[in-house]
């Protein structure tokens, strides 16, 4: 049965004097599909026709879990949604419950919040340009931008004790204070970085042959970002300035001076691969910018005086969104007045951002379609959660 | 008679053999050379588990390849798939033959050199095109595909270059051309070759063109970054040796190293004297053409690992390019620039 839809498929896609259409696929074990994504590709030549992505090789069920664990217990789970940006996701899901709850959290949280989830974004845009950068083939900024990762990683493992999965952010509070040299090694960081990142704009943003690769390729017009609901670089690659941080901002963003970089099509069109990229490179020297400023006003207190033991909201919905390092991240929880959410529905910015691939990726070259993936920047984690 | 014929069974047993152990040490060097590098440009540390210094890393990684099962994939064209790695190989290693390491390891003394050895390098296409093609796998058709196009375009601007190098320096043969600039290193083509000063002034600027559109298309020919798009590992696994794995796969990578080496010798031969020494020699101070051979062979080698270096180098900094834009390169700009290197010769040979 299979076989015969498939080729009844063929044949139709097949035209008079065409040259023949092949069906390639692409993964769900290829090196550049960033995990276990599958891309159906037909292909003229080199020339894809049509990109169909196959996902829900690493559904885990999250949402179901959710349901069958009290509030303090969905975060670990959180944290291996977007495993490249587990911080950004416990600060979205406390968010959400602290406005379930309807309490006020002590000052010093909201500081370490912020902190750490700019610190959160810098290591997930440097995984995101590494990999872009391994994708159009050039393997070395992808170490240089590991070796910084590194780094913030240590300061979280030392903050925390995780280098990956952070378990971090609570409703209500954090589950350890800083450490006392922490402002000392995160100032020193930056320093260090911002010179590093010289080296990363020689080797990516000012190299002739990555903007050949990337400019001008995958162009996401404002319109279909708009009507695809993208979001984060993605639609801000597009000239878009939408930034949940600014626009509704949570936690204490309004503080703050940062800009919202937006792609203007220096080098090609206006939303291509490289805007994208070039705005998360711009978004790490805003993020620096937003550490600096709180690391500076950063106040004493105790972070555990609010944190609740057992939470247990009212009846009620909530949804709340913040801006993670890959869009917006939104929380929808449904309280049912239990110790247990009786519904938590997310919405992965990655999983909107992926579904524009066939959109963009129609009537390029193949090597250009490991280049848009590389720029749309997913984590299968949450595609499929 | 009777001498004559020792001397050439001697020479017909020794040059292969030797060879044959120059070309597997190169490579056992020549990856522990770019794993080192790399990880040098990369901030890592390489290999360092085997052996001091990690040196015996690439000895324990080959006696793992040659234990692997040699399994075929399924629906492969057996024959093809098994001659593939033998051709690529051979064909590398044929082209050995024609590089003079010194005035006595010459396998040919060949009139026609230069061309002998774009006629073998032929035959690497047709190596990646019975790979793609027999491993009945679609990634391995694509990448053997690019790697056809991609090789047959960047044969016609090294084919020029050999042209207007024998218009220019009036000889194919890679002994007579290394003959040439033998004594000095003012005496290199790079600069200017043994001529009067207007020659040299004239024969510069050629050299300096021609030294880097043969780098470029040698890099294409030999399909390294970022010119490597037949095996282009983000988009298609590993092209054109997608299937192979063990010995066969061993035998690819062999003949990637050597395709390296013969890129960095010929352009050491034709540009930077060959094996003649810059210096002047230390054995002809003591009299002994022992001594003199091998700094010969010392020199030669010198020269073409720094070149080979200087392959890795870029390997570890540039992007990839995308199959067209590879082409715009070697049609739009190579090739019109070699036509204008082979006419500037056309000039030179009748000054």
């Amino acid at each position: 049965m299979m076989n015969e839809a498939y080729n009844l498929e063929y044949k139709s896609l097949k035209k008079e004097g065409d040259s023949e259409i092949m069906i390639l696929n692409m993964g769900p074990q290829h090196p550049s599909t960033h995990g276990v994504l599958r891309l159906e590709l037909k292909v003229n030549g080199e020339i894809i026709e049509e990109v169909i992505p196959h996902i829900g090789y690493l559904h885990r069920c999250f949402e179901k879990h959710a349901e069958a664990c009290n509030y303090q217990q969905v975060i670990p789970y959180v944290d291996r949604m977007d495993y490249l940006s587990s911080m950004y996701n416990d600060f979205g899901y406390a968010i959400a419950v602290e406005k379930l709850l309807g309490i006020e959290i002590p000052e010093r949280v909201e500081y370490i919040r912020i902190i750490m989830g700019e610190f959160q974004r810098i290591a997930s845009h440097l995984v995101a340009i590494g990999t872009f950068g391994l994708d159009v083939g050039s393997f070395t900024p992808f170490l240089y931008c590991f070796r910084d990762r590194e780094k913030i990683l240590t300061l979280f493992e030392k903050t925390c004790g995780a280098r990956l999965l952070y378990n971090y952010i609570w409703p209500g509070g954090v589950s350890h204070d800083l450490y006392p040299e922490f402002k000392n090694d995160a100032l020193n960081f930056l320093k260090e970085f911002k010179r590093n990142l010289k080296d990363l704009e020689i080797l990516l943003v000012e190299n002739k042959i990555f903007i050949e690769r990337t400019a001008g390729i995958g162009v996401l017009s404002e319109n279909i970002a708009i009507n695809y609901a993208a979001s984060g670089p993605m639609i801000r690659g597009s000239g878009i300035p939408y930034d949940i941080r600014k626009i509704e901002p949570y936690g204490i963003y309004d503080r703050f001076e940062f800009n919202i970089p937006v792609g203007e099509g220096i080098m090609g069109k206006k939303g291509d691969c490289w805007d994208r990229f070039y705005v998360r490179y711009l978004e790490i020297l805003e993020s620096i910018k937003i550490i600096e400023q709180a690391l500076d006003s950063l106040p004493d207190g105790n972070v555990f005086e609010k944190l609740p033991k057992k939470i247990k909201p009212k009846k009620g919905i909530v949804y709340s969104r913040v801006e993670s390092p890959r869009g917006e991240l939104g929380f929808f929880i449904i309280s049912d007045g239990s110790d247990k959410p009786f519904r938590i529905k997310v919405r992965a910015p990655s999983f909107v951002n992926l579904s524009i691939l066939p959109e963009i990726a129609k009537g390029c070259f193949i090597a250009d379609l490991v280049a848009i993936l590389g720029s749309i920047d997913i984590v299968l984690g949450e595609v499929d959660r | 008679m009777m001498t004559l014929n020792i001397a050439f069974v001697s020479k017909l047993l020794i040059i292969p053999i030797f060879f044959g152990i120059f070309v597997s040490l190169f490579a056992l060097f020549a990856v522990y050379a770019e794993r080192k590098i790399s990880a040098r440009v990369q901030n890592r540390i390489g290999p360092n588990r085997v052996g001091p210094y990690g040196l015996l890393q690439t000895i324990a990684d080959i006696l793992k390849l040659i234990q692997k099962e040699a399994p075929y994939p399924f629906g492969s064209d057996k024959i093809f798939f098994n001659l593939a790695p033998i051709l690529s190989f051979a064909a590398s290693f044929v082209i050995f033959s024609v590089l003079p390491f010194n005035y006595y390891l010459c396998g040919l003394d060949l009139n026609l050199g230069l061309i002998f050895i774009i006629a073998i390098g032929g035959f690497n296409v047709i190596s990646i095109l019975f790979a793609g093609w027999s491993s009945n796998n679609k990634y391995s058709l694509l990448g053997s595909m690019r790697s056809a196009s991609q090789m047959i375009s960047y044969e016609i601007p090294i084919a020029l270059i050999f042209a207007a190098v024998f218009i220019a320096f009036n000889s194919l043969n890679t002994i007579d051309i290394t003959k040439a600039q033998e004594n000095y290193f003012f005496n290199w083509n790079i600069f200017g070759g043994d001529n009067h000063l207007l020659k040299r002034i004239l024969i510069i600027p050629f050299s300096a063109i021609s030294v880097i559109i043969l780098f470029i298309a040698f890099l294409a020919e030999a399909n390294r970054t970022p010119f490597d798009i037949p095996e282009a590992e983000s988009e298609l696994v590993a092209g054109f040796h997608t299937e192979y794995s063990g010995i066969k796969f061993s035998f690819f990578f062999l003949a990637e190293y050597s395709n390296m080496f013969i890129a960095a010798a010929l352009i050491s031969i034709i540009f930077l004297g060959g094996f003649s020494s810059p210096f002047g020699y230390i054995g002809s101070l003591l009299n002994s053409n022992f001594i003199i051979n091998i700094e010969q062979f010392f020199w030669f080698t010198i020269k073409s690992l720094s070149i080979v270096f200087l392959q890795m180098m870029v390997r570890w900094t540039l992007p990839r390019l995308r199959a067209d834009q590879l082409m715009n390169l070697c049609w739009k700009y190579l090739i019109p620039y070699s036509l204008v290197a082979v006419f500037y010769a056309l000039i030179i040979s009748y000054i």
